[in-house]
This record gives C-alpha cells, sequence and structure tokens, in this order.
C-alpha cells in the first residue's frame, strides 16, 4: 500500500475513530456527573448502558413490522432507551449507594461492582429466555433522504456516503447528529437551568448546598436520571455502530469510557467529550495498524491486532494518571486533614 | 464476640464434647458418601447421598468442623485432635474414593491464601487491586513455561533466529543490568533538593544518549532487522522524552523547580535499561541454551519445582513491585481502575505472546513435582497411581497455606501491619507520623503478589493446563467476594469466606445445577451453575450494605465500622460524609442498614 491510497483510508479510519468517541463520550458523561456529585465511579453504568441497547433493540424489533419514517423509529428508540436506563440508574442509586451515603470510600465502590454484576446476569437472563444471547440490531428501512450517494441503496446499515472519495456510513452521521444534539441538550440542561445550577452546587459542595436550601438527594437522584439517559442513548447510538449488543458488551466500553473521563478530567463534561474523542482516534489508530503492515519503513505491525486496542486504552490512562492526574481540563484538588 | 451469639453459654467441657460428636458424624457421613462400595450396598439411602445436594451439603458440613474448631471454647487438645484429623486423615482417606474431593480442598485452600493476599492489600493496607488475579497467572506462567512442551519450543525458536552475535547479546545485556541498576540505585538517594539544576540536565541528557547508544549496539549485537518493534519503541521513547524534556525547560522559564522531575525522568530511564538488561541476558541465555531444545521435550527436570517455587514467590513479587511503583501514588476508586487496566494487560499480553504462552491454546501438560519415597508411602496407604500426585499436592499446599497463614498473623500484628492500618485509615495521618507511604503501599503490594505467585505455580501443577482464560476479571472479583464476604482484615474472616466461596462455586452451585436441571419448571436460563455473576454480585452488595466488617470481623474493623465511620471519609473533597446526621432519618433505612442506628448513636454524642 502507498501513501496515496493511504490518505484516504487514514481519513476514514479518522472519521471512525470521532464516531466511536462520541459514543464513548456519551457514556463517559454517564460516569463523570455521578462522579462529580458522589466522588463514585458508578460501575454499573456500563450495564445501563447495555440496558439502553438492548431496549433500543426491542423497540426496533417491535416496530419492525410498522410502516413509519425511520427516524421517527429511531427517536421512538431513543426515548424509551433514555427513560428506561434513567430510571435504571435511579433505582441502583435508591437501593444500593444511597444507604452507604457516609460509609467509607471503598464501600459504595465494592457496593458498584456487585451491582453491575448483578446486572449482568439480569440482562442474560431476560435475554436468553427469549432464545437470544447476541442481540443484532437492524436499522429500519426509511433512512433514505440527503445522505445518500448517486450509487448507494441507503437501506439500513450498509449505505454510504461518498463525496470526496472517503466513505461515511449513514448510521455513523446519526451517531454523530444524535450525539452532538444530546450534548448540546446537556449543555443546556446542566448550565441554563435552576436544576442545573442545584446539580452543579451539590457537586461542588454537599453541605452548603444543603444548607442554601438545595435538596441534595434530589439532585443526586437528578443527576443519576441524567447519567442514565444519557447510558440509554449512548446504548443505542453503540448498537446501531456495531450491530450486536450482548450482555457483557458493557465492560469494554465502560472501561474505555471511564479512562476518557478520566483523560479529559473526571468531574468535567467538555473534558468527557474531549477525552471520548481522543480515545475513539487513537482505538482506530491502533486496530487500524495491522493493516498499515506493508507500507514502506514501517514494517511488520500485523502483530498489533485489535486486542491491543484495549491496552492502548489502559496505557493511556496510565500515564494520564501518572503525570497529569487531574486529566486535560480537570481541576487539581488537594487533600487536607 | 462468638460467644455473644450463643444464648446459653456451654461449658468447654460440652462444647469439647459437641465438637468431638460433630466431627465424628459428619466424617463418617463423607466416608460413607464417598464410599462407592458401600454406596452400593445401601440401595435407596445410597441414591439419596449421591444427590449432588447431598453430597455438597455434606462436603459442606465436614469443613465447617474446622471452623468450629476454631471458634467454640473446646479443649485445645479437642481441636488440634479435629483440625488435624480433619485435614490429614479423614480428607486424604475419602479422596482416596473420590478425588474430586482432594480437588476441591486444593481448590479451596488455592482460593483461601489469594483471599489471605489479597486481604493484606485491600483489607489492611486499604487499597483496591482489581487486577490481584494477574499475580496468579504471573506464578502460574512462571512454572508451566519451563516445565512444559513449551520450554523446547521457544529454545527451538531461539535456535533458529539466533540473532548476530550471542555474546555480544549477553555482554551488552549485562553492562544494561548492571548499569541500569546502579544507576537507579545511585539516583534513588539523591534528593532535589539537593542536586544543582544543571546537574540535573546532565543526568537526563546523558540518559537519552545512553539510550540511543544502546539501541545502536543493540543493532549491530542481535539484529533488530527481525524486530522492528525495537525501532518503533525507540522513536516512541525519544518523542516521550523529548516532550518532556521540552515540557521541563517551559516550566523551568516559567520559575518552576524541574530537578525532581528530570531526576525522576533519568530514574525511569534507568530502570528501563536494568529491565532491558534482564531481557538481553535472557534471550542470550536462551540462545546458548537452544542446543538442548530435543532434550527438553517434556520441561524441564521436576526437581527444579523447589527452586521454582521459590522463584514463583519472587517473579510475582517483582511484578508486584513493577505495578505498584507508578500506580500507588493514586487513592482509591482510581487504583482501583488502574489495577483493573493492567490486571487486564497482562491477561491480553499472555493471550498475544504466543511463542511464550501458547495464547488462547494454553499450555498443557504441565509437570509437578514428586519427593523421593513419597509414591511408595502413597501406594502402601492405598492411593492408585494416578491419584499420587493430587495427594502430593494436597499435602503441599497444606503446608504452604499453614505458612501463609503463619506469616500473615506475624504481620498482622507487626510494625509494618500496623502502618498498613494507619494507611488504610488515613493517609495523611500516617504520612504526618512518618509512616513512608509509598514503601508501606509497595511491601503490601509485593506481600500480597507473592501469595497469589506461589499459588498459581500450585494451581498449574494441579490442573496441569494454564490458558489466559483462568485469569479473566472475574477471577479478581471472586477473590474479592471472598475478602468482602468473610470480613476485611481478619485472617478468620477470610479463609472462611474462601472456603464459602470455593464451596458455593465447585460444590453447591453446580450440585444445585445437575439437580434442577432435569426440573421442567427451571428454564436453562436461571440453572443456579450459570448464576455465578448474579450471586457473588449479591453478596458484594448484600454484605456492603447488611455487614460490611463481614461474616468473622476482626476485631479492630468492627469497631471502625461501628462507630466512627462518619469521620473516615469527609477530608478529601469536601463534600464526600456530608448531609449530616441532620436527616439521616431519610438517607437510611434502618431495616436495610442495621449498622447506621449505631452510627447515628455515635455522631450525636
Amino acid at each position: 500500500m502507498d501513501f496515496a491510497t493511504l490518505s484516504p483510508f487514514l481519513v476514514e479510519v479518522i472519521v471512525g475513530g470521532l464516531v466511536l468517541g462520541f459514543v464513548y463520550a456519551i457514556i463517559a458523561l454517564g460516569y463523570t456527573m455521578v462522579y462529580g456529585v458522589l466522588q463514585l465511579i458508578n460501575f454499573a453504568h456500563s450495564e445501563v448502558f447495555v440496558t439502553g441497547a438492548v431496549v433500543g433493540f426491542e423497540v426496533f424489533r417491535v416496530l419492525a413490522g410498522v410502516n413509519m419514517n425511520g427516524y421517527l423509529k429511531l427517536l421512538i428508540a431513543l426515548l424509551a432507551a433514555m427513560v428506561i436506563a434513567g430510571a435504571l440508574n435511579v433505582l441502583i442509586e435508591r437501593l444500593a449507594y444511597r444507604p452507604l451515603r457516609n460509609a467509607p470510600k471503598l464501600v459504595p465502590l465494592i457496593t458498584a461492582i456487585g451491582v453491575s454484576l448483578i446486572l449482568q446476569d439480569v440482562l442474560r437472563i431476560i435475554e436468553g429466555f427469549q432464545g437470544r444471547f447476541d442481540l443484532t440490531y437492524t436499522l429500519p428501512q426509511g433512512f433514505a433522504g440527503p445522505f445518500c450517494g448517486p450509487e448507494s441503496s441507503c437501506a439500513g446499515v450498509g449505505s454510504f456516503l461518498n463525496t470526496i472519495g472517503v466513505r461515511v456510513k449513514v448510521t455513523d452521521i446519526i451517531v454523530i447528529v444524535v450525539s452532538l444534539v444530546s450534548l448540546a441538550a446537556l449543555n443546556y440542561l446542566v448550565n441554563r437551568t435552576r436544576m442545573g445550577k442545584a446539580i452543579r452546587a451539590v457537586a461542588q459542595d454537599r453541605v452548603t448546598a444543603g444548607l442554601m436550601g438545595i435538596d441534595a438527594n434530589r439532585m443526586i437522584s437528578a443527576t443519576f436520571l441524567i447519567g442514565g439517559a444519557l447510558g440509554g442513548i449512548s446504548g443505542v447510538l453503540f448498537g446501531m455502530k456495531f450491530g450486536t449488543v450482548n450482555a457483557y458488551s458493557g465492560f469494554d466500553p465502560g472501561i474505555i469510557a471511564f479512562t476518557a473521563a478520566v483523560l479529559g478530567g473526571i468531574g468535567s463534561i467538555p473534558g468527557a467529550v474531549l477525552g471520548g474523542l481522543t480515545l475513539g482516534v487513537i482505538q482506530n489508530l491502533i486496530g487500524a495498524m495491522s493493516v498499515l503492515g506493508g507500507v514502506t519503513g514501517i514494517a511488520n505491525l500485523e502483530a498489533v491486532d485489535a486486542s491491543y486496542q484495549r491496552i492502548g486504552a489502559f496505557i493511556v490512562l496510565v500515564l494520564i494518571l501518572i503525570f497529569k492526574p487531574t486529566g486535560l481540563l480537570g481541576k487539581s484538588n488537594v487533600e487536607k486533614v | 464476640m462468638t460467644a455473644a451469639r450463643k444464648p446459653a453459654r456451654a461449658s468447654q467441657a460440652e462444647q469439647s464434647v459437641l465438637l468431638l460428636l460433630f466431627f465424628l458424624i459428619t466424617s463418617a457421613a463423607l466416608l460413607v458418601s464417598h464410599n462407592s462400595d458401600l454406596i452400593q450396598q445401601m440401595g435407596q439411602l445410597g441414591a439419596v447421598l449421591k444427590n449432588p445436594i447431598v453430597e455438597a451439603v455434606l462436603v459442606s458440613l465436614f469443613l465447617a468442623n474446622i471452623l468450629f474448631a476454631y471458634l467454640w471454647r473446646a479443649h485445645p487438645v479437642v481441636k488440634a485432635v479435629v483440625a488435624l484429623g480433619s485435614l490429614l486423615f479423614v480428607l486424604p482417606l475419602a479422596g482416596r474414593a473420590d478425588t474430586s474431593l482432594l480437588d476441591l480442598s486444593i481448590q479451596v485452600m488455592i482460593f483461601a491464601a489469594l483471599a489471605l493476599g489479597l486481604n493484606i492489600v485491600v483489607g489492611l493496607a486499604g487499597l483496591l487491586d482489581l487486577g490481584y488475579i494477574a499475580f496468579f497467572a504471573v506464578g502460574a506462567y512462571t512454572w508451566s513455561i519451563f516445565a512444559s512442551p513449551r520450554f523446547s519450543e521457544i529454545l527451538g525458536y531461539f535456535g533458529e533466529n539466533p540473532g548476530a552475535n550471542a555474546m555480544g547479546t549477553l555482554a551488552l545485556g549485562a553492562v544494561s543490568l548492571v548499569g541500569g541498576l546502579g544507576g537507579y540505585l545511585a539516583l534513588q538517594k539523591r534528593r532535589a533538593e539537593q542536586v544543582r539544576p544543571g546537574a540535573a540536565w546532565t543526568v537526563a541528557l546523558g540518559m537519552i544518549v545512553a539510550l540511543v547508544a544502546w539501541f545502536f549496539l543493540g543493532r549491530s549485537v542481535f539484529t533488530l532487522g527481525e524486530q522492528p518493534w525495537s525501532l518503533v519503541a525507540l522513536a516512541a521513547l525519544l518523542l516521550i522524552s523529548g516532550a518532556v524534556l521540552v515540557g521541563q525547560a517551559l516550566a523551568q522559564a516559567r520559575g518552576r523547580d524541574v530537578r525532581g522531575v528530570l531526576l525522576s525522568f533519568s530514574r525511569v530511564i534507568t530502570a528501563l535499561l536494568g529491565v532491558a538488561g534482564v531481557f538481553l541476558v535472557t534471550r542470550a541465555a536462551l540462545v546458548m541454551m537452544s542446543g538442548q531444545a530435543e532434550g527438553l521435550s517434556g520441561g524441564i527436570n521436576p526437581a527444579f519445582f523447589w527452586l521454582f517455587l521459590a522463584l514463583s514467590i519472587f517473579t510475582a513479587a517483582v511484578v508486584g513491585v513493577l505495578i505498584g511503583l507508578p500506580v500507588l501514588k493514586l487513592k482509591g476508586d482510581y487504583l482501583a481502575i488502574i489495577t483493573l487496566g493492567l490486571g487486564e494487560v497482562i491477561r491480553v499480553l499472555a493471550l498475544n505472546l504466543d511463542l511464550y504462552s501458547a495464547g488462547s491454546q494454553g499450555i498443557t501438560p504441565v509437570g509437578s513435582a514428586s519427593v523421593p519415597g513419597f509414591n511408595a508411602l502413597a501406594g502402601a496407604l492405598g492411593f492408585e497411581e494416578s491419584q499420587y500426585n493430587l495427594l502430593f499436592l494436597y499435602l503441599l499446599v497444606l503446608v504452604v497455606i499453614v505458612l501463609i497463614m503463619l506469616v500473615n498473623t506475624r504481620l498482622d500484628k507487626s510494625r509494618i501491619g500496623r502502618a498498613w492500618i494507619a494507611i488504610r485509615d488515613d493517609e495523611v495521618a500516617a504520612q504526618a507520623m512518618g509512616v513512608p507511604l509509598l514503601q508501606t503501599k509497595l511491601i503490601a503490594f509485593a506481600t500480597g503478589a507473592s501469595f497469589a505467585g506461589v499459588m498459581g505455580m500450585i494451581f498449574a501443577a494441579k490442573q496441569t493446563f494454564i490458558s489466559p482464560e483462568s485469569f479473566v476479571l472475574n477471577e479478581s472479583i471472586m477473590v474479592l467476594a471472598m475478602v468482602i464476604l468473610g470480613g476485611m482484615g481478619s485472617i478468620p474472616g477470610v479463609v472462611l469466606g474462601a472456603a464459602v466461596v470455593a464451596l458455593l462455586r465447585f460444590r453447591v452451585l453446580p450440585g444445585l445445577g445437575e439437580a434442577s436441571a432435569n426440573v421442567e419448571w427451571i428454564p436453562q436460563q436461571v440453572n443456579p451453575s450459570q448464576l455465578q455473576k448474579l450471586i457473588f454480585g449479591a453478596i458484594l452488595v448484600a454484605m456492603m450494605l447488611l455487614r460490611p466488617e463481614g461474616l468473622l470481623p476482626s476485631r479492630r474493623r468492627q469497631l471502625e465500622l461501628h462507630h466512627d465511620d462518619n469521620q473516615e471519609d469527609d477530608s478529601g473533597h469536601g463534600n464526600a460524609g456530608a448531609l449530616g446526621k441532620g436527616n439521616a432519618g431519610d438517607v437510611y433505612s434502618p431495616g436495610l442498614a442495621p449498622i447506621k442506628e449505631n452510627d447515628r448513636s455515635g455522631g450525636a454524642k
């Protein structure tokens, strides 16, 4: 392969990485918001996210025979996933984390790991009852419209946008658009509304916020609701991007999204987005290395196969935590006695 | 605390008699139910005894002997008779008829050792390690690679790809090893404040020069051509070093002190050179040994087992230190996630370094050891030849676990044990009292890792098969569940936790699964044998909510969780322990969390 054919390929890899990065960013927001108010890594978030994917799948399945615009179906799937995943997250907080609010820090963390395990099995059982283990997403018909190139059929997943020699899937564009809309909505919610202000106050100092008349428990619930809803959205997007999901597929994206949150500075919303995009691109580049095997001067990279993608995320995590533990956009936090 | 649970305190004599009776009955039940001849003769009753659930219950009751011998206030002699009789007499005897029992006992003890190791890290030092199973893997692979056909394949590979010059490689390796180690030690002693900035810069630049020189020398002695990785690694290292130095220069321009960073940079490079030296020396040794590949097709001589037993402790501890060094600066949840990540890295490496670990196929058959005369003895006792190895490993693991428990008890009460607990309770305060944080934490990591390492090796010898499948994240969480269940920081507690988890996992759940497989109204998806995640997740959550101090808590931990958990956490972020006791009423539901009632009264006084 020479560099002339390589450059559009690289652009594709980077665009693909950005799309992946948006999915990670939306998941990472769920981690970072909860961490912001409770200083707790919500291990169960990866299962909340899978729940969103399952709900999205079910909606698409139920609506498969209905004659309806595909975008409308997508909207219904997203809303359903947001509501159910958000409610699940609130429920988890209420039952598992709230009774431990004052316990030593390791206690809720271990609880979160336990909740994550329980949810994995519950999801497996629910899907298993219907004779499935892998959910295979099939997008509904009706994704025709402005994104279609002339030669592609534009039906479902396989269609491409083909203008400058770079092929972009229609689903990828949907992922980006949905992510951007969710980010804008989140930004509005957190920075422009009363509730957002109250959440930020609780995140800064729960006691003082309580003295100012803010019901901290309600705001924490609201945070979990928002985080869960974001998890639901990202679940549907993830399903659309990869096509299949199973009860255990939350682990990898969960870890990478958490890494993204740390990379950007945990607790910081723009940080989570930045971190997600960075990791998405890095991961795709690592994945593409084996394809670059034949390029002159960079010999023998076939050894770098896809399983190293995860290692890449971990190495980024280790480096960030060692050299800049506050992340790219985070604030430093000195512990005092 | 145990007496408090029994309303009427039985006298010592009564308890002794009870214990002996319990021991005799459960032993008899175990021996009978594991004797197939007797079972056959008993007809209907035999069928009941052979039922997997009944069998699981019998085994659990029998193992409870040891627990009761520990808990009850029986006469010490009776206690010793029951404990030793169970472990050295009844279990091997029953195991003669049913080797799965020996297998289970070994498994319980391996888990117990893992739990004891993790207990040091999590329970005593308060460092949540979610990648603990990696150390187990290190121990297992340390032995498996050498004691299996893998070794001759590795030698064969190096025989075919010897590189340019084995002697040169050896020399370069030795120089880097000595130089790197010496440099590291020399730099280790220097404090940043005592070094002139110019000297720090010189050392750092010298390190980069040494690095480049190393790569070019390496190129000529062991042909980098077939290893393009080294080129990429060199480029990456130089890029990173350059970036660090430029960044520091900028920081200095802004008036910040750079000596500390320059020194730690140089330290990292010396450490890297040292590690590279180890690799080169190993490589040279392998090339020189490659002539013997033919003769080692079954792995090395079993007599090396004992050497490797020590070596596995050492390698696991070294890996523990290597992992710990960069990450132990971090706190609680960050540490948890990063150890999880590094544990996964080790597993993925094992999956991908096909030459050494055979990837996902796994290494098999892994050799085991023997002691002269042992086989004759076992044969005289009526064991069959296929059971010798298992019996040997059972006895070995028994000795090792006793040693580990001894070490643990001594550590618990030692200066270092108190330092761990001080760090767990309040790091800042401990540091202020003169506890060296990093060093103390590293010792915890290394100690915990070494227990896992030695048991990993025994595990490999028992299974005779090792693959990355055995070292997934779930296993780390399983070990964590044992520690939580038994009680963080409590030695008898975590042993109990390990036994309970192992019994659940290997006997009770499969037993229930087998029994319910044919029941029509239980669907396949909720077959108990498949519900491990659900059950162990529920154990974690339930223990944390209802009894965070565990089943057999250490006294210190219990006091702590019941009286002053409100003062533990509210320092860090200004709000962690907040919301105060004021509206505690609606925050806690007393039914869910009984300990919080004490907490409230504790807060009120």
